[in-house]
């Protein structure tokens, strides 16, 4: 341990991950205590600081001002290093510190409290009892994401790209190609450290093989592609969630990539954090104005893009697209539904958030504004999966229903559950082969002649139709997300738990 | 100045040399890969006569799933089989 005498700081062994902090500063044996100018509590401690300067060895830290107290003298923080690395989120914080170790502290002004941590009696008289005190600069907001940086301890992996003075950093993202059209938000370390904080995983945990290049990636490296598509930290188990259930072997993204068919990670979240990070289940839940929705679907997008290499053009090979490649993640409004949650369909407990990502195209609407009885519904609702990639072709692709509040509460007043609405939509998928075949109703497309004489055939295997829940509380109105190739020749939809 | 983070894997890719084309695929084994793609077959059954008409040895393959990367045992039993591979990708 070596010491640098004119700050009186120390260098400390190691962090707990054992590898050495050069910045942390060891706090001087005595009493210490951590001020700021720009707080009155500091100010009005100002004469017992005065007291105790004279009875016990004491150590005061001011964090704005160095001038401030001019007697008794302090030392600066300005770099606010000595608050950072001891935790200080108060001024003022009074420690006391045996043979380099903290051994107690108080924050704010409380007497009784200072007088037994100092061991002085009749501290501050004329004072009141106790004040309340004010927020440390470590914890500012505004300076938090910065300190740690400079003192974070964590040396990020990612080679660090200079942005030269005079080039314009958005710009440069998009020469570069690392954007989907729309800007990005330029993943500096502080951004990305700050993300970071949204996970209790390593930086260094590997989190999926990514496709087309499988390449596998690690926490920090799916960070920075939710910095750059706009996400908040508290997002990050979820983006997590949906790199890993995306990058599944059963979930297929390498091919849902290069088909070219206008499909992409359909991404249906559920659970109560859903709620706590404020993703909208209500109106336009499909649609733009949700910063958790489109971000948290952008990020996933962002890492096949940038991480994995799977950009338009080259292995993506999709003919026409469709904006739902951008982001199309939504939650499910779980605490409302009449019929549960998909996620249950998919074997998880009740209260676990968890998502689905489903290879799914942009959402198609069903306008019945006249079914008041389940079966016209169900007949209706039927009528239209019906044409789920093409009316004559069937048992390939699965699709998810999701049914707005107004459309629900047909079946809901009519006590149909899930599995009953399933069922009963279900049961009008059926048609015979000799509609379904090629040349049928004189369309080439159509199933091989070896089905023409098939009595009935269904249009969804059995567990392809999904039934979700969202959407605003007017408009008797579904929507249908119809799927690509199904079941181990394409994509099984995958359900997971979200981890926070 | 500001320095951002590299969102890229940062791989280096092993750049490796294409063989020379052959002069002449008489007497070599070329190899067919059906993608499984619908109709595939038809358009290699005809590149198979042609192939033979010209005095190569053919040898047919086919993917499980036109949507999944060619399985690796796959792919190295037509590199250690054949001397020229042809992929039909369309329907």
């Amino acid at each position: 341990m070596t010491t640098t005498p004119d700050t009186g700081r120390a260098l400390v062994p190691d962090d707990q991950n054992g590898a050495p902090l050069a910045d942390a500063p060891i706090l001087p044996d005595g009493i210490v205590i951590v001020v700021k100018r720009d707080c009155e509590t500091c100010q009005m401690v100002v004469p017992v600081l005065q007291q105790l300067a004279g009875a016990v060895e004491m150590h005061v830290y001011t964090q704005d001002d160095p001038d401030f107290p001019a007697d008794p003298a302090a030392i600066s923080d300005a770099d606010l290093a000595v608050s950072w690395f001891h935790n200080i989120e108060t001024v003022p914080t009074v420690i006391r510190v045996e043979d380099g170790y903290e051994v107690e502290r108080t924050v704010g002004w409380l007497r009784t409290a200072w007088e037994e941590l100092t061991g002085e009696n009749d501290l501050g008289d004329g004072l009141p009892p106790m004040r309340p005190g004010c927020g440390s600069m470590s914890v500012d907001p505004d300076l938090v994401d910065a300190l740690r940086v400079r003192f974070g301890g964590t040396s990020l992996a990612s080679r660090r790209i200079e942005v030269a003075s005079a080039e314009d950093e958005m710009e440069m993202m998009f020469d570069r190609g690392w954007t989907d059209g729309l800007p990005v938000v330029p993943p500096t370390e502080e951004r990305v450290m700050a993300m970071l904080e949204g996970t209790s995983r390593e930086p260094g945990d590997i989190v999926a093989t990514v496709p087309p290049d499988l390449v596998e990636i690690n926490v920090e490296k799916v960070a920075i592609a939710a910095v750059m598509a706009g996400c908040k930290p508290e997002y990050m188990p979820w983006v997590l969630t949906a790199v890993e259930a995306a990058c599944t072997e059963a979930f297929n993204m390498h091919g849902l990539l290069a088909t070219t068919m206008p499909v992409t990670p359909v991404i249906i979240c559920s659970g109560p954090g859903t709620r706590a990070i404020g993703m909208n289940s209500g109106g336009n839940a499909l649609g733009q104005g949700n910063r958790a929705n489109l971000t948290i679907g952008r990020a996933l997008q962002l890492v096949v893009r940038n991480f994995g290499g799977g950009r338009p053009g080259e292995v993506d090979r999709a003919t026409h697209g469709s904006p739902a490649k951008i982001s199309f993640c939504f939650a499910e409004a779980d605490d409302t539904s009449p019929y549960g949650r998909l996620a249950t369909e998919h074997g998880i407990d009740d209260g676990v958030d968890a998502l689905t990502v489903f290879a799914g195209e942009g959402p198609h609407s069903v306008v019945d504004q006249i079914s008041r009885d389940p079966e016209s519904l169900a007949r209706s609702l039927a009528l239209k999966l019906q044409a789920v990639n093409h009316p004559k072709l069937i048992m390939a692709f699965d699709a998810i229903l999701v049914m707005g509040p107004e459309h629900a509460r047909v079946f809901a007043d009519a006590r149909w559950d899930r599995e009953q609405i399933i069922a009963g939509i279900t049961a009008h998928l059926n048609r015979p082969g000799s509609e379904l075949v090629r040349g049928a109703g004189g369309i080439a497309e159509g199933l091989p002649e070896a089905f023409g004489d098939a009595e009935s055939l269904p249009k969804f295997r059995p567990g392809g139709l999904m039934l979700t829940y969202a959407g605003g509380g007017a408009g008797l109105f579904s929507q249908i997300i119809g799927g690509w190739v199904n079941g181990d020749m394409g994509s099984k939809p995958v359900t997971l738990p979200v981890g926070h | 100045m500001t320095m951002i983070l590299d969102p890229t894997s940062e791989r280096h890719i092993a750049a490796r040399e294409r063989l020379s084309r052959p002069d002449s695929l008489e007497g070599l084994t070329v190899g067919l890969l059906d993608i499984s793609k619908p109709r595939g077959d038809i358009f290699l059954n005809r590149i198979e006569e042609r192939l033979v008409d010209i005095g190569a040895n053919v040898k047919r393959y086919k993917k499980p799933t036109f949507t999944k990367p060619a399985p690796v045992d796959l792919r190295h039993q037509i590199a250690t089989e054949c001397q020229v591979v042809i992929e039909a990708l369309a329907d």
